[in-house]
């Protein structure tokens, strides 16, 4: 009964595993793969693997064309692949894909007027704090000290007189 | 008394400042994404007409009009829900409406216009996103309103209806048309 049992949820599982690598072979099939470019020196190809990996693909905003199966990433590395071919510069090439789709498809985006908040921006934020920081140290710095009174001189000494034997007897 | 107060309310007017920038940042839709070619001309194309196979079109019909640069494929859902909205306007305005097949498949493409009616004066067929990579198209629908010297007005991402005609594309439609 309970070999049976046992048996039979052996084989469940391992259906199950099947199933899950049947899977995992299917989605690796339609992979991308550097396969289908052929470059003509190792750097081109280091340049090729440093641009796609630096542009954004619009579709999956949050991967690179690099990384990015969409069709449309697709496209646009057969398109910086030409490019490169046709012997253009990384600058070159930046600039054709800004100025068709914007600085969104720069991870990093370019230092220009419109991006100073952007670059900019946290370091003003962390030299205003840092100087209000400043301020209020100081100001509190200067403060005096308050006098202590007659009356909470007396009390401070009888706590302390309370406070010593019974530190000695431990 | 007075500047406890005020260094109390200004940390907390900060605080809620940022909150509301942050919480309208929420409201953003991070898909769309603003054209850079807002402004510019028109990039040229030359593509094969959609519904007559082997006859080129240049992107010379532009000029003249105001258009609209219609991106859409007949794989993409949110275009067959705005196809409507764009025959009614093909029927009720007088632009341009330009269609432009993007990375489909011509047969779908024309089932989809026999099937629900075609508003386009004229569709290009781009299925190797040749033309679109130019125009910065990255997904459907897509529409660019022209004006009549070729000059891209405003890009609207997403599918048109009734609302977005009225009140997104109409006015730029008429602030570009030419007067009388």
């Amino acid at each position: 009964m309970s070999s049976n049992y046992l048996i039979g949820n052996t084989l469940r599982s391992a259906a199950r595993a099947g199933a899950l690598a049947g899977v995992l072979v299917c989605t690796g099939a339609g992979a991308y793969t550097l396969q289908e470019f052929t470059f003509d020196s190792p750097a081109q190809e280091r340049t090729f693997r440093d641009l796609t990996g630096k542009l954004r693909c619009l579709v999956c905003q949050n991967e690179s064309l690099a990384g990015s199966q969409a069709d449309l990433a697709q496209d646009l590395r057969k398109e910086v692949y030409g490019m490169l071919k046709e012997g253009k510069s990384q600058d070159e090439i930046i600039t054709f894909l800004v100025d068709r789709y914007g600085d969104f498809v720069l991870y990093q985006p370019q230092i220009k007027p419109s991006t100073y908040i952007l670059w900019f921006g946290p370091f003003v934020l962390i030299g205003v704090g840092g100087w209000l920081l400043l301020r209020a140290l100081k100001a509190k710095k200067g403060e005096p000290e308050p006098e202590t009174t007659a009356a909470e001189s007396v009390r401070l000494h009888q706590l302390l007189a309370a406070a010593e034997p019974q530190d000695q007897a431990k | 008394m007075a500047r406890s107060t005020t260094s109390y309310l200004v940390p907390l007017g900060l605080f809620l400042a940022l909150a509301a920038l942050l919480f309208y940042g929420l409201s953003l839709d991070p898909r769309k994404v603003p054209s850079p070619l807002v402004g510019k001309p028109a990039p040229a194309f030359s593509l094969e007409s959609l519904t007559e196979p082997g006859t080129q079109i240049s992107s010379d019909i532009l000029k003249g009009r105001v258009s609209l640069v219609n991106v859409w494929a007949s794989w993409c859902p949110s275009c067959r829900q705005e196809h409507g909205e764009l025959v009614r306007i093909a029927r009720d305005s007088d632009v341009q409406l330009i269609g432009f097949n993007w990375k489909d498949e011509r047969p779908a493409a024309l089932e989809m216009l026999s099937r629900f009616g075609d508003p386009y004066t004229l569709s290009v067929f781009d299925p190797d996103n040749q033309a679109g990579i130019d125009w910065g198209v990255y997904g459907a629908p897509e529409t660019f309103v022209i004006d009549a010297d070729g000059i891209i007005r405003h890009k609207r991402i997403g599918p048109i209806d009734g609302k977005v005609w009225a009140e997104e594309i109409l006015p730029v439609v008429r602030q570009f048309s030419p007067k009388g």
